[in-house]
């Protein structure tokens, strides 16, 4: 899939900015005004508490909800609103906080599903599939085995994802998310359920993606010590609002933070 | 030329003759009447149970055809008096209706409660088709004749001079739309003022927070499911003293469809309205555009109302917009 | 023990992902392909090919159309028989109007043209979801059988509004109409049919077949991947409804020979998704199975009674038949809601082990 105009970003440039963005639904102001960005090559961790936004942001990014307010930038393109083909096209991937996998396919499915973008042989191809289509096939099922070779999840190639364990679960949507080979990764409480080992395993995951594949990393996260390890800077939101935006020495220090997750009223 | 006669001339003949347009809208509303009981007994489940019971509108027709059938068997059985054969047909199918609501609740839909939707479509569908095959089993497939001189329901008409014409309004049909009427109003004020009435509308919010709060779904369940049996069985005799009682009613049924999807599933006003916009809807389009593209467009024209419905509002006319979140 | 895969290595992701990696699934489905193709047309009789096996067959290729839409993809489809009818009267307009092209090129043909009334009765799904999608189908299915009643160039002004197949011929042999041979029939059904579940299986183990089964599981994580819902909806209605389209030109012109307005009714559609769901929703095989049981039932309950002795009218045949079968969509729905494929392959897994209980 061809991208539509993108400028090549330097790395510590900002790949994605929102601006100003608002998003409501019915009378529930979800986001009010935020404005952040996030540099290409960076960890950037959005935090706070319950019901801040987070999560809203993240489809906002995504093209999934369009805000009444503000724009996107994304790699030298500013819209109105992202729309989630442009957003998937333009290397823009994601894990959610609830797993949305396909639960009835196998993990390995589920990552060659990622591949989608980049598999090209049309319908005719597909139907007589011995030919250009295998071919093809074969070229990203390599690929999808690097990941599940990277994920540790060799064990686990043919069974249905629903019937997986929850840490299983969330490595194999990394997986997929993996497979499209992203420029920015948005991932929503990755580590959310798991045990000690599990979270050293997803952060092991989550670093060697930065450093190795060099992907741009957008995480939300509640686990503070996670956040401080493994982010470059961190944005703070509260009530929909941005609250803090800096390194994470910085942002643990403010006042205004600290606050909010002790829960001092406003 | 084709413009004038879709949007201009269908309204000309209908102020040409008024009696003839008041007598379709008149047929029009018992029609919806009846869809909209088909409906409510639909809705009344729903909100109960969140359960999809699509087998309702078959309900209809195997209440019908269970009190012929009963009746039939009376009076072979020995007992004279027409009347009190009919009565007592009358109630034990009020007890199979009951019966076979429980048990369909029992056996087919609790344990898919927490299967997707279509799954649950898909099971009634299965029952229907039981339900029609175990009806011809028992009862014989050939049409029957609706007891209406036993059941005391009205027959003739009356007409009256409107207009310069003449409106025939069947007395039956009368009593159909008063009977529903009744019914309607029985439930809404059953849902909105009484102690049970507001117990099943706690159960239809939160099953959890009605257990919570001490209510105990098998007897609301149980309340529902008979009610729901009851409006069946009523409609089933209205629809069935109107034209004959056979399976080919089941197609009547599907119609209930489009009246859901245009009333939203969880409102007994919705469902009214619903009703009376198909039922309306239906026969004016057949008697006005009909002519115009082919006889029988009623047959799909329900349909087509309702696609259209769904294309602006997904939610239906008084449903709640769906949220999606990710 | 006999269904070990032991010492069966994959060398290459090609060969990995085969249609049938096991060998002994090779050599069953090569198996059951010489039966199919040698034996059974030379050594049934008449009645087991006509009543039998060339309906099993067409009603497995509708079966195979509607899994795609409703069993792979997720969109409920109550318009199974108007599509088929579509196809039906297409191919038999076609046929009528331009006698001299073979009869399999307008088979292929009037596909094409279901494929595009199902591409349009498909539109909706961009608005409408899950099952309130199946009114936009149940609509497509009253209004085309109204067409087909209402519409007298259909059946070229034929007064009674049935048609009539007439004879076309293949190399010479007579294939449609009064004097083709049910042999002849049953060997044109079953190649079209082979070929065409080839291809549906080709399509299923893709990329294309991916994508249908994201959208059927959760259609917003589709969407933010990439894949674009309303060409991936569509293209299950065109490929469900083509397939359906052939199945019911085969069937008016391989099987019954003519057809009446009632023929493509809501019953047939019906009774296509109680295969589908009685043989497994997302299975080729099940296709298949739900086919074969929903068809044969009927057939067992007309012939088996007499031969111990009891008598059956058939009209409760047709009774009986839609309470089992109502009953079994309801056990299949609350028991095992993948159908008989999905016993099959517990079947096969007890097989791999087998004398072994686990």
């Amino acid at each position: 899939m061809r991208e539509r105009s993108s400028v090549d970003i330097a790395a510590g440039e900002a790949l994605l900015a929102v601006e100003n963005v608002s998003l409501s639904f019915g009378g529930v102001r979800a986001i009010n005004d935020v404005s952040f960005d996030i540099r290409k090559g960076e960890i950037r961790a959005i935090i706070g508490p319950n019901g801040a936004g987070k999560t809203s942001m993240l489809n906002v990014i995504n093209g999934f909800y369009h805000p009444q307010a503000g724009r996107i930038t994304f790699k030298g393109t500013t819209r109105r609103a992202m729309r989630p083909h442009a957003a998937a096209a333009g290397g823009i991937a994601r894990t959610f906080q609830n797993v949305a996998l396909f639960k009835s396919m196998t993990t390995l499915d589920n990552i060659m599903a990622g591949r989608t973008l980049r598999m090209h042989r049309n319908f005719f191809w597909q139907l007589f599939r011995y030919g250009p289509a295998m071919a093809e096939e074969v070229v990203h099922r390599r690929r999808a085995e690097e990941i599940i070779d990277f994920l540790e999840i060799q064990h686990i190639r043919r069974v249905p994802v629903g019937k997986l364990p929850y840490g299983l679960q969330k490595r194999v949507e990394l997986g997929r998310a993996l497979a499209m080979e992203p420029e920015l990764l948005l991932l929503d409480e990755p580590m959310a359920g798991m045990n000690l080992e599990e979270k050293e395993d997803m952060s092991r995951f989550i670093l060697n993606m930065n450093n190795h594949y060099g992907t741009t990393i957008a995480l939300i996260e509640h686990d503070m010590g996670v956040v401080m390890d493994l982010s470059d800077r961190v944005v703070v939101l509260d009530y929909g609002r941005k609250i803090a935006d800096g390194t994470p020495e910085v942002v643990k220090k403010n006042q205004a933070v600290i606050d909010a997750y002790l829960g001092i009223a406003h | 030329m084709l413009l004038y006669k879709i949007f201009v001339d269908p309204f000309v003949q209908m102020g040409a003759s008024p009696d003839l347009l008041i007598q379709t809208l008149w047929e029009g509303l018992v029609a919806g009447m009846l869809y909209a009981l088909i409906a409510l007994g639909f809705v009344l489940i729903f909100k109960a149970s969140g359960v999809f019971n699509f087998a309702q509108g078959i309900m209809v027709v195997f209440g019908a055809l269970t009190l012929v059938g009963l009746y039939d068997m009376l009076t072979h059985i020995g007992v004279s008096m027409p009347v009190a054969a009919a009565f007592i047909a009358l109630g034990l199918t009020i007890v199979v209706m009951f019966f076979l609501a429980y048990g369909v609740e029992k056996i087919v839909l609790r344990p898919l409660i927490n299967q997707p939707d279509i799954i649950l479509f898909m099971a009634t569908f299965g029952l229907t088709y039981f339900l029609i095959g175990m009806g011809e089993l028992v009862f014989g497939g050939n049409p029957k004749i609706m007891i209406s001189d036993q059941l005391y329901l009205p027959k003739g008409s009356i007409d009256l001079k409107i207009f310069g014409g003449l409106v025939s309004l069947q007395k039956i049909d009368i009593a159909a739309a008063i009977i529903a009427s009744i019914m309607v109003a029985g439930l809404a004020i059953f849902f909105s003022k009484t102690r049970i009435g507001r117990a099943l509308r706690a159960v239809a919010d939160s099953h959890k927070a009605a257990l919570a709060v001490g209510i105990s779904l098998e007897q609301i369940w149980v309340i529902v499911w008979f009610a729901s049996g009851l409006v069946a069985l009523v409609t089933g005799i209205m629809w069935g003293a109107r034209s004959e009682v056979s399976f080919a009613l089941q197609v009547i049924a599907l119609r209930a469809l489009p009246v859901l999807i245009l009333g939203g599933f969880t409102s007994i006003p919705g469902a009214i309205v619903g009703g009376l916009i198909i039922g309306i809807g239906e026969k004016l389009g057949e008697f006005y555009w009909g002519p115009l593209i082919g006889s029988g467009i009623e047959s799909w024209l329900a349909y087509f109302i309702a696609l259209v419905f769904l294309l602006f509002r997904p939610q239906g006319l008084f449903g709640e917009k769906i949220i999606e979140r990710v | 023990m006999l269904y070990r895969e032991a010492g069966q290595f994959k060398t290459s992701y090609a060969s990995d992902q085969a249609v049938f990696p096991i060998l002994q699934d090779r050599i069953g489905v090569i198996v059951i392909l010489l039966i199919v193709f040698f034996v059974i047309p030379y050594f049934s009789n008449e009645f087991i090919l006509q009543a039998v096996m060339i309906p099993f067959l067409i009603y497995a290729l509708a079966a195979i159309g509607l899994n795609l839409l409703t069993g792979y993809t997720g969109l409920l489809s109550l318009g199974t028989g108007a599509f088929m009818g579509v196809g039906a009267y297409a191919c038999y307009k076609l046929s009528t109007l331009y006698p001299d092209v073979h009869i399999l090129v307008w088979i292929v043909a009037s596909g094409f043209v279901a494929a595009a009334i199902g591409v349009f009765f498909g539109l909706p799904s961009l608005r409408i979801k899950g099952f309130y999608l199946a009114i936009a189908t149940l609509a497509a299915q009253f209004f085309l059988q109204w067409c087909f009643v209402r519409i007298p160039w259909l059946v070229n002004y034929n007064v009674s509004n049935a048609i009539e197949v007439p004879t076309r011929t293949l190399g010479g042999i007579a294939v449609t109409g009064p004097n083709a041979s049910p042999q002849t029939r049953y060997l044109i059904v079953l190649s079209i049919v082979v070929v065409m579940t080839w291809l549906a299986s080709n399509l299923v183990r893709g990329r294309i077949g991916r994508m249908w089964m994201a959208v059927r599981d959760m259609d917003i994580a589709a969407e933010l991947m990439g894949i674009r819902l309303l060409t991936t909806k569509l293209l299950a209605f065109a490929v469900s409804s083509f397939y359906c389209g052939v199945a019911g030109a085969m069937m008016v012109f391989l099987w019954y020979g003519g057809a009446e307005a009632d023929t493509f009714n809501i019953n047939q559609s019906f009774f296509v998704l109680f295969m589908v769901i009685i043989g497994g929703l997302g299975s080729l095989l099940g296709s298949y199975l739900g086919a074969a049981l929903i068809f044969i039932l009927p057939i067992l309950l007309r012939f088996v009674p007499p031969q111990i002795g009891l008598t059956i009218h058939s009209a409760t045949v047709e009774h009986l038949t839609f309470v089992i079968v109502g009953a079994l969509i309801i056990f299949f729905l609350i028991v095992e809601p993948h159908g008989l494929a999905r016993l099959w392959q517990i079947a096969k897994q007890k097989l791999r082990v087998w004398p072994y209980p686990y």
